[in-house]
Order: structure tokens, then C-alpha cells, then sequence
């Protein structure tokens, strides 16, 4: 049993760390880098190498969610590359891998980045992204309905992998929350002290911190069990987009009250990370229908 | 990354799993733990596991262990929790006494006690904690005085699982009343029939009395027996903490996987409520995470060879779960669960001291902010 990132793995993401720090978290998505994310490799990351990808497996993949949570990604990462991907015809893949064309797919009736994508897979095949745009809870990550709705194709394998890679999101943008909140409990100071030294803030602190690793073991083990196209993945993935969000929510409320005043204003990151871990949780199954999943499973 | 077992690891869990099958048999299974652990079943399924080469399964060879991977011990914990088999005996001397023995012991100390560990002769007990000196172990008063080649101790433990049958105690003591914090402490290891050790048990809100007072009255123990130097009680005792919290992990788990189990197994029987079904399912997933931090734990720990402070995790998260799920298993039992049911009333009552033993779930929050997460100080 060996349950810790590869090399490979953790130099990926310490890659990913670095060239994300550079240029995010920012108000607006800058769709010039998305060639540079393909030179990357990341867009082709789990794509096979006869269609142009990197042929590695989705734990590579989970990796970059994780850090392009941590660094609050607005462009249509998710929607393109554990949404869309999956689910293309090999030349359209190889194309989403080039970073030639970006896709998006409904789920339910709705369509992540609709306007920042090309083309949406559908059960009846590609269509134009075109149709409404809805105010999206998350304005780095929008929203919208096809003028031609159709079934939706986040069916059997593609829904648990989808799951997996909001969880490892989530984790990131938990593990962010936790690091703004010691940032500022240790530098503000009040009656004389700093105020991460009074237990009523660091304790909840110590909080986050359990529950971000909690959330980051049942991510990978999630992510794990789509890589290897295990039988638990769809409860694997169920349970952790359920633990994560919750977790995501919960770390970016305890930073904002951490935070006092300031964690309350629009100026601040935090209410952006908020957002982002609220659409996290509802998007594709709340934490209460996934364990009801759960429970189905295990009752 | 894989969290299946390697070809060696998968040989060695059915190798023990045939082994639990033919050996313990099924009156022997599924205690509701507590003070029964302490009859005399917990010796002899101690004693057997000793012949068999299955305690101390990381200790090193020369001093009775198998010298096998930390994983083993994992695996070893798994598969005795899923038959339900009595734990070991000698879990203070197993799990603290031993590896602090291991990392600060004289080559005369190791081949004295170690081996009567893993063949539960000799049964270890904790004294560290005091009426004045809970969570601040380094206020601890019990008095150590230099006397020639011989310590005299005098002073009173409280909260000593084991003690009443306890043949050795691992001692924390002040050998230096004016000296510096931190610095005045002296690691013993007492013999508990020496003359002037008085054990009086202490009964508990499940009404058994697992845990005890200890006073020392001008106990005699020889200076061979300090563990470590003199004055560097505090370093050997954290050595003893950090092994408590850091490999208790694994034992955890399989303890709340057992009682997730139940739970199932109760609600399957009884059916649910809606709400009670997403409770459930939250149970089942927290044991998964907690199940894959203690995995990401053990695999830092082969790689280090230290059990690091994220054990204070595994702990702060498993005696809250155990709490709430043994009140989850009250409410499944509904108008049922006013009568005793042998087990689950027990379980729930004894869950109340998982916060408190073991360093508080204050005290674990307070390591996690200063140690982990490099906060300031709060005192």
C-alpha cells in the first residue's frame, strides 16, 4: 500500500503551484493562456497519446484540479478537460488536448462556461454553444441553458470522474482558505497580541486544518478509484464531492469570520473562494442527494 | 499512488486472516470492550498472538519483534478489528512504553523489558497525569530525590489506565522542584510491586473502573531505571506522546470501522428515516476519510520513520465521530434503547471520554495551530 503522490505527481503539481501563483486568483479569465495550457500539457493530461495527450492517468489530472482550485482558475478547465473530454469523438479530443477548441456538456440542464466554450457534448452528439446565460452564483465560473436542450451525457463513467475532479477542486480551494486565514490571524493584532495566539481563533483554524486533510484523503482515494476504473468509484466519487464541498464551504466561512471586517468586503479574495466552494457543492449532486447515494449503496 | 495491498502485504493479511480463523474462536469475539478486555481472555489471546510472531510486529528483531514494515502493523490492526478479536493486553507497554523504551533505552533496559511486552508477562501503565497537572504535564509535582544510587519517589498519578494490574509504570517525575520548566523532569520506570505503590481504582460513568489513582509513598527505584538523562523528562515523555497519537491512528479506524458496522448492520434491521439514512451515510464516509488520512500518514511514516503531529488529526476526528455515532445507534434503537442492550449503551457512555483521553481535543487543536500550522503561542 503506498497512498502518497509520485514524484512525477508531486512535481506536477508544485509546476502547476508555481505558474498559477503567477497570474491567479484574477477578476477576469485570461483566454490567452489556454494555448499555454496546452503547451503545458495539461489540457491533454489524461488524454491517450495517439490523440495527441500526455497519456498519463486521471491522478495527474487531479492534481491540477486541486491547484487550479487553490488558484481560484477562472478559465473552462473543468468543463473542457473531466466534463467534455471524456465523452469527445478521438479527433475532437485531440483538438481539446492542442487546446485548438474548448467544450463544455450538460449536466441536468445545465452547462458550465457555456460562453467560454465552442462546442457541448450532448447524448445527441457535439452542438454549438449557443443559449442562455444565467447569473451564475460563481461569476468566475458561469452558467448556461442550450437553446436546444438535450439529454444530459454525465451518465455512468463520466459522472463520478466529474465528482472526483470538484472534490480535488474543492480541497484546493479549502487548503487556500485555511493558509488566508493563518496569514492574518498571525500578522493582525489586537489588544496587544496577535490574534492567532487567542484559541477562539486558532482553534477554529485547527479545524480546517482536519478538515482539509480529511477531504484531501478521500479526493485522492476518489480520484484513485477513477484511474484505475474501480467498481467503488461512483460511491467513491459521490462521498468525496460530498466531504470536500462541505469542507470548501466551511474553511472559506471560518477565514471570512477570521477575517473580521475586511473578510466581508467585495475588495477582499475571500467572498470569491466562497462562491467558487458554493458552486463546488451544488453543482452536479448537493452534499444531501450525494449520501443519499451513499446510502442507497451501503444500506 | 495505490492503496491495494503489494504482493508481500496481500500474502501476509491471508496468512493472518487463516490464522485468526483457526485460532480464536467465536466466544472470544465481538466484546463490547471495556473492563471485560482485562479478564483473563485478554491475556490469552495476548499470549497467543505473542507465539505467533504477531505482537510487535515493527519492533526490531533483536528484542523479540518481526522487524516488519509499518504496514504490517496496519494490516495486523485491520484484520484483527474486522473478526472482532480482543485487543492485546499490554497496549500501554505495545504502544508507548516500548517504542519510548526503543528510542531512549539503554541496551540494558531494551533486553530487560522489551520482550515482556510482546509476551504480555509484564503489563505497562502510564503515569504521567496529576490532580494539578493534567493537560500541563510539565507542572508534574510527584517528587523523584536523588538518594545515593536511588531515587525516592513520592507523590500521587491519577487517571492510570491498567494500573491495577500493572507490573511496571512509565513515570514522569520532578527530580528538580526550583529548576527550570522543562527541564526538571525525570523519565522512571517504576516497578509496581515495589513497597509504598498504592493503586486505587477509579469507577467511571459506565460503572466499570478501567482507569486508577496511583500514590507513591517513599518508592525506591534505582537509577538504572531512569529512562533517558536525568532533567530530560519532558523530551522522553513527548517521545511517548508523539508514539501514542502518531501509530494509534490504524487502531482507531479499525475500532470505528467495527462500530460502523453495527451501525449498519442495526439499521438494516430496524430500518430509517430519511434523516437518519443521511446520518448514516455521513458515518460511512468519514470513516473512508478518515480511513485514507491514516494511509497518507503511514506512508509518510515508512518514508520517515517519525510519526508526525498529523496524528493529532486522526485522534481530534476519530473520539468526535465515535461520540456522535454512538448516539446515531441510541437513536436507531428508539424506544428500545431505554433498556441496556449489552453493547451500544456501554459504547456510547465510554465514547464520552474519547475527547478527554489522550490529550483533549483542546490540547490536539492547540498542537495542531502552533505545530502544523505554525501559529503564534496562546499562553
Amino acid at each position: 500500500m503506498d497512498f502518497a503522490l509520485g514524484d512525477e505527481q508531486q512535481t506536477l503539481k508544485d509546476e502547476a503551484r508555481r505558474w498559477l501563483e503567477s497570474r491567479y486568483p484574477a477578476e477576469e479569465w485570461n483566454d490567452a493562456d489556454w494555448a499555454e495550457l496546452a503547451e503545458l500539457g495539461w489540457l491533454g493530461v489524461s488524454t491517450p497519446e495517439e490523440q495527441g495527450g500526455a497519456g498519463l492517468t486521471f491522478l495527474e489530472e487531479a492534481v491540477l484540479h486541486e491547484e487550479l482550485g487553490r488558484a481560484l482558475y477562472p478559465g473552462p478547465f473543468l468543463a473542457t478537460v473531466a466534463l467534455a473530454l471524456p465523452a469527445l469523438p478521438p479527433d475532437e479530443a485531440e483538438q481539446a488536448a492542442a487546446g485548438a477548441r474548448r467544450f463544455s456538456a450538460q449536466v441536468g440542464t445545465l452547462v458550465p462556461d457555456l460562453d467560454k466554450v465552442d462546442a457541448v457534448v450532448t447524448a445527441g452528439g457535439l452542438v454549438a454553444a449557443e443559449g442562455e446565460q444565467l447569473a451564475s452564483i460563481d461569476p468566475t465560473r458561469t452558467l448556461g441553458r442550450l437553446s436546444a436542450p438535450s439529454d444530459t451525457v454525465s451518465q455512468g463513467r463520466a459522472l463520478p470522474r466529474l465528482r472526483a475532479a470538484l472534490a480535488c477542486e474543492a480541497v484546493g480551494v479549502a487548503q487556500r482558505a485555511l493558509e488566508l486565514g493563518i496569514e492574518h490571524a498571525s500578522s493582525r493584532r489586537q489588544f496587544g497580541k496577535p490574534i492567532g495566539s487567542y484559541q477562539a481563533i486558532s482553534h477554529p483554524l485547527a479545524d480546517t486544518f482536519h478538515d482539509v486533510e480529511l477531504a484531501r484523503s478521500i479526493a485522492y482515494w476518489a480520484a484513485w478509484t477513477v484511474a484505475e476504473d474501480d467498481e467503488q468509484a461512483p460511491v467513491a466519487a459521490a462521498a468525496a464531492k460530498a466531504f470536500a464541498t462541505e469542507a470548501a464551504v466551511a474553511a472559506c466561512e471560518r477565514a471570512i469570520q477570521v477575517h473580521g471586517g475586511t473578510g466581508f468586503t467585495w475588495e477582499h479574495v475571500l467572498h470569491r473562494y466562497y462562491k467558487r466552494a458554493q458552486w463546488q457543492r451544488q453543482f452536479a449532486g448537493t452534499p444531501a442527494e450525494l449520501r443519499a447515494e451513499v446510502a442507497a449503496a451501503i444500506l | 499512488m495505490d492503496v491495494r495491498d503489494t504482493p508481500d502485504e496481500a500474502a501476509f493479511r491471508a496468512e493472518l486472516r487463516a490464522w485468526i480463523d483457526a485460532n480464536l474462536p467465536a466466544e472470544q469475539r465481538g466484546g463490547r470492550g471495556g473492563a471485560t478486555r482485562f479478564e483473563e481472555s485478554g491475556r490469552w489471546w495476548s499470549r497467543k498472538l505473542y507465539e505467533a510472531g504477531y505482537a510487535g510486529l515493527t519492533w526490531p528483531k533483536e528484542y523479540g519483534g518481526a522487524g516488519a514494515p509499518y504496514s504490517y502493523q496496519a494490516i495486523f490492526l485491520e484484520e484483527t478489528a474486522r473478526a472482532e478479536a480482543p485487543p492485546h493486553v499490554g497496549v500501554i507497554g505495545l504502544g508507548m512504553a516500548g517504542p519510548t523504551i526503543i528510542v531512549h533505552g539503554t541496551e540494558q533496559q531494551k533486553q530487560r523489558y522489551l520482550q515482556k511486552i510482546l509476551s504480555a508477562e509484564e503489563i505497562w501503565c502510564q503515569g504521567f497525569s496529576e490532580p494539578d497537572a493534567g493537560s500541563d504535564l510539565a507542572a508534574a509535582r510527584t517528587r523523584a530525590e536523588l538518594r545515593g544510587d536511588r531515587f525516592v519517589v513520592n507523590g500521587q498519578k491519577v487517571w492510570s489506565s491498567f494500573a491495577h494490574i500493572a507490573d511496571r509504570c512509565i513515570l514522569v517525575t520532578n527530580s528538580d522542584p526550583g529548576g527550570e520548566r522543562y527541564r526538571n523532569l525525570t523519565y522512571l520506570i517504576v516497578d509496581m510491586h515495589a513497597p509504598g505503590v498504592e493503586v486505587r481504582p477509579l469507577r467511571q460513568i459506565t460503572g466499570e473502573a478501567e482507569f486508577n489513582e496511583i500514590f507513591f509513598s517513599d518508592v525506591e527505584v534505582p537509577v538504572e531505571d531512569v529512562l533517558g538523562e536525568v532533567g530530560q523528562g519532558w523530551q522522553v515523555a513527548m517521545t511517548t506522546l508523539l508514539h501514542e497519537r502518531g501509530t494509534l491512528g490504524f487502531a482507531l479506524s479499525a475500532a470505528l470501522d467495527v462500530n460502523v458496522r453495527k451501525l449498519l448492520a442495526l439499521a438494516r434491521e430496524r430500518g430509517t428515516t430519511e434523516l437518519q439514512r443521511d446520518a448514516i451515510a455521513r458515518e460511512w464516509i468519514e470513516l473512508q476519510a478518515l480511513r485514507y488520512t491514516n494511509y497518507r500518514a503511514l506512508t509518510a511514516l515508512v518514508k520517515t520513520g517519525i510519526p508526525g503531529p498529523e496524528g493529532s488529526v486522526s485522534k481530534l476526528h476519530w473520539s468526535e465521530q465515535n461520540q456522535r455515532l454512538t448516539k446515531l445507534a441510541r437513536d436507531l434503537l428508539g424506544e428500545d434503547g431505554l433498556a441496556d442492550d449489552g453493547y451500544w449503551h456501554y459504547q456510547q457512555l465510554r465514547s464520552r471520554g474519547n475527547t478527554i483521553e489522550a490529550g483533549t481535543s483542546e490540547i490536539l487543536r492547540n498542537i495542531i495551530a502552533e505545530r502544523v500550522l505554525g501559529l503564534p503561542r496562546s499562553r
